[in-house]
């Protein structure tokens, strides 16, 4: 590993910048340096201004003061164009692709190699996706179109997209939040060689042992400001928690024991072609079941067929004994059903609408007086269950589109909560969100399965699975290969049984 | 499999061109004497070169509604050119068309870009004020044929090794945009821009110059089609064009351009002006009532949609299925 002397000038630096928007101070003074071969991780909780940052590195926003400086040098940055210019690659946390093009020219936009009479040159084009791709160690067909790919392959290919720039400074904001674990190991595997080979590396994740596992320093900030800049070596991570929340946390699965009541959810045989196969399982009011896997095990094909929104091929769904019509989520909503999706951007928000619409949408008609929605009371609801959540937005009338990731994954849950649901089914409940509102999510899943809802959790996360569960499902190529108890369920057993080997 | 999907598409048109060939055909013979086939050719002409630009900025999620006007407008004002200079080139009358059209394109950009208002409702603006100014400038007169150079007029009808001038600079259009549009980087970029306007921006496309540039290209070929619209019909009164943007649109959703930009090619637009032509002209030729080409329209135009969205859900099913995890 290559180390710098504290002397060198920094790749990339950032120097008392500040931006706001409106009124409100997003980023206040925050200076850092980013070292060539080093891993320099940004945490903080969500809307601590590490989004805003990265826009500003990545030339979409322009600070209002202070400087960029690339070698030593003070650089501007007016486009995204000028920032990639410069060296800079950023991998953001939803994915930017062209769902028309092709997967290879996606990686290549705006730098096509050209051949004769300045020509694209396509066989140039899909051998060098081949070979990124071989070199990330993943198979996804360069020719097929960006639409359609999971959310982890989308990642990959915005990987490669960074690594075919040749990028100097590579920024991740949240890259693995939803990688499975295989993937997170092989996308670190590549970011250390690329470290190695002397690229700077911005890193922003919530997971900290991502984070002590990468990163050489680490810069910690709060409500927009700079905290601290210092060598990961000298810090733990109880004291890095301790830094961004600006106070002590409660334990972080505070786990309620509740006394299991009658079964409410029943699946029986739930197959789709291609999917997943043969899928029976219950669910007790009280009770929490998690769906443990890889990414790409089918879990979420699995409750998105049994919410209905997606087909089945073969199954039953019961609620309460009586059975669900296939392909109908308004028939499930009605009966008492929630879904909170993987992808909330896509799937869980209007982005466009304001907060409080998205939180009464479900319910509209439930509020509507005469048929039309009046604004105090649809307010006050929303009010409520964003309190309830402790969401933080300038006024409840703002589109959600304003709101960081972590806020808006909050307004998708308080939107599914506010109809009181009987099941409720959650896909990566905390994918993207900082610890104090993981704490609080999970505070609510508990307390809510405590009122008798019965909860069915879809993660990636390990520590969470077996934090919160009573029951773990753990899946393997669209089957349930194992189930194991609260008292049963380890890393290890949970691990083995996702990939397919004896414990 | 992606590019199976263009090509069902366009073979879906020739399969549809070939079978109202062959049934008008056998009704009426007159329908393939070369008079008739010379017509469908020039009318083809004109409306492929406007949809080629149409095509340009569909692709780029925007939409051009003043060709009609601009066609009016460059056509009038050729038309004005040539009665007062009667020795004027014809290739001359060509770039002052074009450079018209360009201008007009250049201000439906620059609007679209700096005004932040969608091309929709700016081009249905400009499709009044363009041809508010025709009317203006016009008022109720009209250029005649024995009014314009004969070098011209032949320009419209005459051929060059057996084909029409007016086929060959369509022709022409089409493959330089073909070309640039699939094998340039400027090409491709608008296919990302009108992908995700988004994802564009970040991947440090000018989507702003581009866009004007776009409306450029389309205002440009709108001129260029009134030079041959003159040419073709000798006769420009202010009413010249009106009403032929949606022909132009018609003919590139139903040669599968989509209309939320991203996907489609000029080959599929220009094939969509033919199959419109042929069927206006099939119509007149089987004796139907020309009421009944609009139904005809408005019915392939709903079938181009459905059938796109058939096979992007099959596709979708496809990479899904394809897509169990590596």
């Amino acid at each position: 590993m290559t180390r710098h002397d504290e002397g060198s000038v920094p790749l990339l630096e950032v120097r008392g910048v500040t931006k706001s928007f409106g009124a409100v101070a997003a980023v206040a003074g925050v200076s850092f340096p980013l070292y060539a071969g080093e891993a320099h991780a940004l945490v903080g909780e969500n809307g601590a201004g590490k989004s805003t940052i990265v826009k500003m590195l990545a030339g979409v926003h322009r600070p209002d003061s202070g400087t960029l400086l690339v070698d030593g040098e003070p650089v501007e940055f007016a486009t995204p164009a000028d920032a990639k210019a410069a060296g800079i690659a950023v991998i953001y946390q939803e994915p930017t692709l062209f769902p028309d093009l092709s997967v290879a020219e996606n990686i290549v936009m705006g730098r096509h190699p050209r051949g004769r009479l300045g020509m694209i040159d396509r066989a140039a084009i899909r051998a060098e996706a081949e070979q990124l791709f071989a070199r990330l160690g993943v198979r996804i067909d360069p020719s097929r179109p960006a639409r359609g790919l999971s959310i982890a392959d989308q990642q990959i290919v915005e990987i490669a997209k960074a690594l075919s720039a040749d990028a100097r400074v590579l920024i991740m904001d949240e890259p693995t939040a939803a990688l499975s674990l295989v993937e997170v190991e092989r996308l670190f595997s590549v970011a250390r060689t690329l470290r190695d080979a002397g690229a700077a590396i911005m890193f922003i994740s919530h997971r900290f042992e991502e984070i002590t596992q990468l990163c050489q320093r680490v810069t910690i900030m709060r409500d927009g400001r700079h905290v601290s800049t210092d060598p990961m070596a000298g810090l733990t991570v109880d004291e890095m928690v301790r830094r961004m929340v600006g106070r002590e946390l409660g334990t972080l699965f505070p786990k309620q024991d509740v006394e299991p009541g009658a079964v409410v959810l029943e699946v029986a045989g739930l197959t789709r072609e291609g999917a997943f196969r043969d899928i029976s399982f219950s669910v007790r009011a009280g009770e929490i079941v998690a769906f443990a896997g890889l990414v790409g095990a089918g879990r979420s094909e699995v409750v998105q067929a049994v919410f209905g929104v997606d087909q089945r091929d073969a199954g039953t769904v019961k609620l309460n004994g009586k059975r669900l019509k296939p392909g109908a989520p308004r028939a499930s909503m009605a009966a008492g059903m929630a879904l909170v999706p993987e992808d909330r951007r896509q799937e869980g928000l209007v982005m466009d609408l304001s907060i409080e619409r998205n939180v009464t949408l479900p319910r509209s008609r439930a509020l509507a007086k005469l048929g039309f929605l009046f604004g105090p009371g649809e307010r006050r609801e929303a009010r409520r269950w964003t309190e309830r959540l402790h969401t933080r937005y300038r006024r409840l009338g703002d589109p959600v589109a304003t709101l960081s990731g972590g806020n808006q994954q909050k307004v998708v849950l308080a939107k599914w909560l506010a109809m009181a649901p009987k099941v409720l089914i959650v896909d990566e409940p905390t994918r993207g969100i900082d610890v104090g509102t993981k704490a609080e999510v999970h505070r609510l899943m508990s307390s809510l399965a405590a009122e008798g809802v019965a909860v069915v959790m879809v993660s990636s996360e390990l520590p969470e699975v077996l934090g919160m569960a009573d029951r773990v499902l753990v899946m393997r190529e669209g089957r349930i290969v194992a189930e194991i108890p609260r008292a049963g369920a380890t890393e290890d057993s949970v691990m083995f049984a996702a990939m397919g080997q004896a414990a | 499999m992606f590019g199976t999907v263009f090509k069902a598409r366009e073979s879906g048109i020739v399969l549809a061109l070939v079978v109202l060939i062959v049934f008008t055909a056998t009704q009426n013979s007159r329908f393939l004497s070369g008079q008739s086939i010379r017509d469908i050719l020039l009318g083809t002409a004109i409306l492929a070169v406007l949809a080629v630009g149409q095509a340009v900025v569909m692709i780029t999620r925007n939409i051009d509604l003043s060709v009609g006007s601009v066609l009016g407008l460059s056509a009038f004002t050729v038309g004005s050119l040539l009665r007062d200079n009667q020795g004027l080139p014809v290739i001359v009358a060509l770039l002052a068309g074009l450079g018209v059209g360009a201008v007009c394109g250049l201000l439906n950009g620059v609007l679209v870009r700096f005004g932040q208002v969608p091309a929709l409702v700016v081009t249905l603006g400009t499709l009044y004020a363009y041809r508010g100014v025709i009317y203006f400038w016009a008022g109720g007169q009209q250029i005649n044929a024995d009014k314009l150079p004969g070098s011209f007029l032949s320009f419209g009808h005459d051929s060059i090794a057996g084909v029409p001038w007016l086929v060959l600079i369509a022709v022409i259009v089409l493959v330089v945009a073909g070309i640039v549009l699939r094998n340039y980087r400027a090409g491709r970029e608008l296919y990302a821009m009108g992908s995700s306007p988004q994802a564009a921006e970040l991947a440090g496309i000018k989507v702003g110059r581009n866009t004007i540039a776009a409306f450029l290209v389309s205002g440009g070929l709108a001129g260029l089609a009134g030079v041959l619209f003159a040419a073709r019909f000798g006769t420009i009164d202010a009413a010249a064009g009106n009403g032929y943007e949606l022909n132009v649109v018609a003919a590139a959703v139903v040669g599968g351009v989509a209309v939320f930009g991203g996907s489609g090619t000029v080959w599929g637009a220009g094939l969509g002006a033919l199959l419109l032509t042929v069927i206006g002209s099939a119509l007149a030729v089987l004796d139907i009532n020309q009421f009944w080409q609009q139904a005809i329209v408005g019915a392939l135009i709903l079938l181009a949609i459905g059938a796109d969205r058939l096979v992007a859900v099959r596709v979708q099913r496809a990479l899904k299925k394809r897509d169990s995890h590596v």
